[in-house]
């Protein structure tokens, strides 16, 4: 790499300018001619798109998805902003919360700390695809029944951790509840009535 | 209603929608062709933007645009309103984008608008600034002597002897500290704005008030409210912080007008410490006067808080201590701080939280002083009507509450000398405190349209941030009319329905519950005329009568009966003192060695008049604690004062309560009506849910170590060291 590349990539010129520097495309393994003339007519913002979107491939809630995107989207962001499948919320962005909580392949993971294209060829499950059609899911009813939430916006993100916190083996007592279900945050203060939504499905020892 | 009878547990009406993820917030509304604004923040607290580079971030892909002070689109209404010679500061206000000047660490100083969220977020780490810094005040205790009474609250005497609590045969006197706390809702703040043509603006707000958020950007855009159209259906939490329609929102309004696109900006989460208010840094002196076997003869109490350099931030902190308490001779006196820093606002149960820690770990103090038990110091001292008005209380179940919460923690078995009760490796504690909160009723709006179907659609722009407004107003309607609870649907959240107030104060039920009680009563005469009858359920022609609700709309050539009914409280308000009550007891632990503290049992009894909603309001009251225990243990906000800067903006770093945190709470409700404060005998529950806890805790602590920590939050550095 050149000193030019390198002062161009520091003071992030655009990549305009960057495309148009002939003796610098031929790193890239594209015709050098097609790209100039594309950047000389403005087209460059479709190719970059090309240029920067991966393929990904993956199940979400049983239907199958392929999507081109950039590899800086977290499954967060596809999921809410391209697939609008909303109902995984973004709390903090930073995998503090919990509120993005989502199964990969069965695993509670924080969605957001997530990069959606290091979820190739795998199955994720949201809060819409946990239910049974109409037939909620013995957690979703338990919430509904102990009142489990109160703004609802952390709710997703605490069931999808339910479900695995007893599929895991932690949902033992009270306590190890709390202790599991601590990644989750609820401002609104709920754990009282979350905690008995789960030892209840546990309890009840319906499959989860 | 308004009767001793009970009302039944239901579940939440909209819970179906928010476990399966379809409840929608504001930021999830789908509007085709959305464009995302990210914005960029100043990082230092106080001096002038001397230049600021946007062109590479105006030609990264995707960016459509890039908003600073030198090219924000005009807002006509920030530009008309002037200086407030008011403010503390002189004047200046705060007009984002409007000038070069920063007034806080965090302002934004660009908009970045491009065609993706990434794509945004990227761009704006390309805009570069510097700055002409400025001299920066941010700590309040460096700044006291800028303390100004504030504009809207004076001091406040009753007595002859104001100097009682200095004269007094026991004499107490303690300064008490709060930090900075932040509202910290789950959901990120932001808006979602576009425009058809140059005057008609829609708007997805996560906001308290869809009407409020409407008055504030018609007047901010000098345009009619009718073109103004705002939703907010769910919101994600509040507490305070969206009883603001907030400049950046209004600014991102402005953006979408200028580029005629659809813009959503959604805070991050450290935006949302310095762009949505927080509980301000508060100190308090308090200095109180006893005869030997415990009368209060004579209370000083004094408050300083922050405010912004721009504003005159100010809340109810020293309300309590004026009529709580019998005390013949009272002296309160409030003051504000103003700091280069964003504004404070409101956090749930406001200002009185952060006087209820003061006064109710001075009761305790004085309690020990006098000898007594703190729960009998408070039944001797105790109003029976209100010192600071002479007015009688609507209601006071204090009493009550105090019995039935001492008789579920075990009060009276605990030996009550300080650090005399031990489990094992950790001591034991116990603590209680009063929680008390204006029983505030507003005037609300409520439209009842009647179906064909036998079902009942209410509406009022009214907002619901968590209480569970929809099932209190469902259940309200039902016990009025009798109609099953599956056939009422309540709506809300959008400025177009009849106007009601913000949800804040604790009177969402009280006003509104009182326009749906009025508006179902109409209802129910409007039938009786129509020859029909609410009858089991459903609605049926009245005896003698053979048309069904179909056969008389049809005959009227409708499809619904429709009616509207506005309410408000009558003079019969102003005879009495409106208040709601709590009282807390907490059991902690405290680990000697390490000064951990665990809260490991709380009773908390709500007098807060009839309880509409069982279920839901067991729900605020834990959640109240919850707040609670957050502020008494964990909840700080950190600023280093060389920048002015927040150092622990962020939810690993600012302790929020997590599950592990909280034990069993266990609620009690008094549940009697009460005569004056609306129709249902309602009185407010959100604040006194939350007001006086963080006082029971520290109460507690003390009890366990003989340590009194009178700043929060009580970590266990404060207990080692005390």
């Amino acid at each position: 790499m050149d000193d030019q590349l390198k002062n161009e990539e520091h003071t992030g010129t655009s990549r305009r300018s960057f495309l148009k520097k002939s003796s610098l495309i031929t790193a890239l393994a594209l015709t050098p001619d097609t790209v100039i003339k594309a950047a000389e007519k403005g087209l460059d913002e479709q190719i970059a798109s090309a240029i920067e979107t991966m393929p990904l491939s993956l199940t979400i809630n049983g239907v199958k998805q392929s999507v081109r995107i950039e590899p800086r989207v977290t499954l967060l962001d596809l999921l809410r902003e391209r697939l609008h499948l909303t109902g995984t919320k973004k709390g903090c962005d930073h995998g503090q919360c919990g509120a993005c909580t989502v199964h990969v392949d069965g695993q509670r993971v924080n969605s957001c700390l997530t990069l959606a294209l290091t979820t190739e060829g795998r199955n994720v499950t949201t809060i819409e695809g946990l239910a049974d059609g109409d037939n909620l899911h013995p957690m979703q009813e338990a919430f509904l029944e102990h009142d489990g939430f109160q703004c609802g916006y952390c709710t997703p993100g605490q069931i999808m951790s339910a479900v695995c916190c007893i599929r895991e083996g932690h949902a033992n007592t009270p306590d190890e509840v709390r202790e599991y279900m601590s990644g989750n945050i609820c401002r609104c203060g709920a754990y009282s009535n979350i905690v008995d939504a789960i030892m209840d499905v546990k309890q009840g020892g319906k499959k989860v | 209603m308004g009767t001793d009878k009970k009302s039944e547990p239901i579940n939440r009406v909209d819970g179906r929608a928010k476990v399966t993820g379809k409840a929608k917030y504001f930021a999830e509304f789908e509007v085709p062709g959305v464009t995302y604004c990210v914005m960029v923040t100043s990082t230092i607290a106080r001096g002038t933007i001397t230049t600021i580079n946007t062109k590479t971030a105006e030609r990264a892909p995707g960016v459509l645009a890039v908003f600073t002070h030198l090219n924000m689109p005009a807002i006509p209404g920030w530009a008309e309103q002037g200086s407030n010679s008011k403010l503390p500061s002189g004047g200046e206000r705060y007009r984002m984008l409007g000038s070069n000047k920063i007034l806080f660490n965090g302002q934004p100083i660009a908009l970045v608008i491009a065609d993706t969220l990434e794509r945004a977020q990227h761009a704006a780490s390309l805009v570069t600034a510097s700055y002409n810094k400025s001299e920066h005040h941010t700590d309040l205790l460096k700044n006291k002597e800028k303390a100004a009474m504030p504009p809207r609250m004076g001091d406040y005497t009753r007595g002859s002897d104001t100097n009682a609590h200095n004269t007094a045969p026991v004499v107490m006197k303690a300064d008490y500290t709060i930090p900075i706390e932040v509202h910290n809702p789950m959901e990120l703040a932001g808006i979602l704005a576009f425009w058809e043509g140059d005057d008609k603006l829609t708007v997805y707000a996560k906001t308290q008030g869809v009407k409020s958020t409407q008055r504030t950007l018609a007047g901010a855009f000098k345009i009619d409210e009718k073109n103004i159209q705002v939703y907010s259906e769910f919101v994600g939490g509040g507490f305070g912080m969206g009883l603001r329609t907030w400049p950046q929102e209004v600014a991102v309004a402005a953006a979408a007008r200028a580029l005629k696109k659809p813009v959503k900006l959604v805070l991050t989460r450290d935006q949302m410490f310095t762009l949505v208010g927080h509980r301000p840094y508060t100190i308090q002196h308090i200095s109180m006067g006893a005869t030997q076997d415990g009368q209060l003869l004579g209370i000083y109490h004094e408050a300083t808080g922050e405010t912004a350099s721009y504003d005159d931030f100010t809340e109810g902190t020293v309300g309590m201590t004026r009529f709580m308490y019998a005390c013949p001779n009272v002296t309160t006196k409030y003051r504000i701080v103003p700091l280069d820093r964003g504004v404070p606002i409101w956090m749930r149960g406001p200002g009185e939280a952060t006087g209820a820690f003061a006064l109710e770990s001075a009761i305790d103090e004085m309690a020990y002083k006098v000898n007594m038990d703190p729960l009998q110091f408070r039944l001797k001292n105790f109003a029976e009507t209100d010192p600071e008005k002479n007015k009688p209380f609507s209601s006071n179940n204090l009493k009550e509450a105090y019995e039935l919460g001492s008789e579920k923690i075990g009060w009276a078995k605990r030996n009550p000398a300080p650090a005399s009760m031990k489990e094992g490796d950790w001591l034991v504690g116990y603590g209680m405190s009063t929680g008390v909160f204006g029983a505030h009723r507003g005037e609300s709006t409520c439209r009842a349209q009647l179906n064909a179907d036998g079902t009942l659609l209410l509406q009022s722009a009214t907002s619901d941030i968590g209480p569970g407004t929809s099932t209190a107003m469902v259940q309200i309607a039902h016990e009025v009319t009798g109609l099953s609870i599956g056939k009422i649907h309540f709506e809300l959240g959008n400025a177009a329905f009849p106007p009601s107030g913000s949800q804040g104060g604790s009177s969402t039920v009280s006003s509104v519950g009182s326009a749906v009680f009025d508006v179902c009563t109409a209802l129910k005469g409007m039938l009786t005329e129509a020859g029909l009858t609410f009858d089991n359920g459903t609605v049926k022609s009245a005896q003698g009568k053979s048309d069904s609700l179909q056969d008389v709309l049809s005959k009227q050539n409708k499809t619904f009966f429709e009616v509207t009914r506005s309410s408000k409280g009558g003079a019969e308000l102003e005879k009495y003192s409106l208040y709601s009550f709590s009282i807390h007891f907490a059991e902690v632990r405290v680990h000697p060695a390490t000064g951990v503290v665990r809260v490991k049992r709380v009773v908390t009894v709500a007098d807060s008049g009839r309880i509409v909603s069982p279920k839901t309001a067991a729900s605020q009251m834990i959640g109240g604690v919850t707040g609670g225990i957050g502020m008494a243990l964990t909840e700080e906000g950190i600023i280093d004062h060389r920048f002015g800067r927040f150092v622990n903006n962020n939810l690993a770093d600012y302790h929020v309560p997590v599950s592990a945190d909280v034990p069993h709470i266990e609620t009690i409700f008094i549940d009697k009506p009460d005569p004056i404060t609306n129709p249902m005998g309602s009185k407010g529950m959100g604040e006194i849910a939350l007001i006086g806890f963080s006082a029971a805790v520290a109460n507690a602590v003390y009890h366990a170590t003989g340590k009194r920590i009178r700043e929060l939050p009580i970590t266990p550095d404060k207990i080692l060291s005390a």
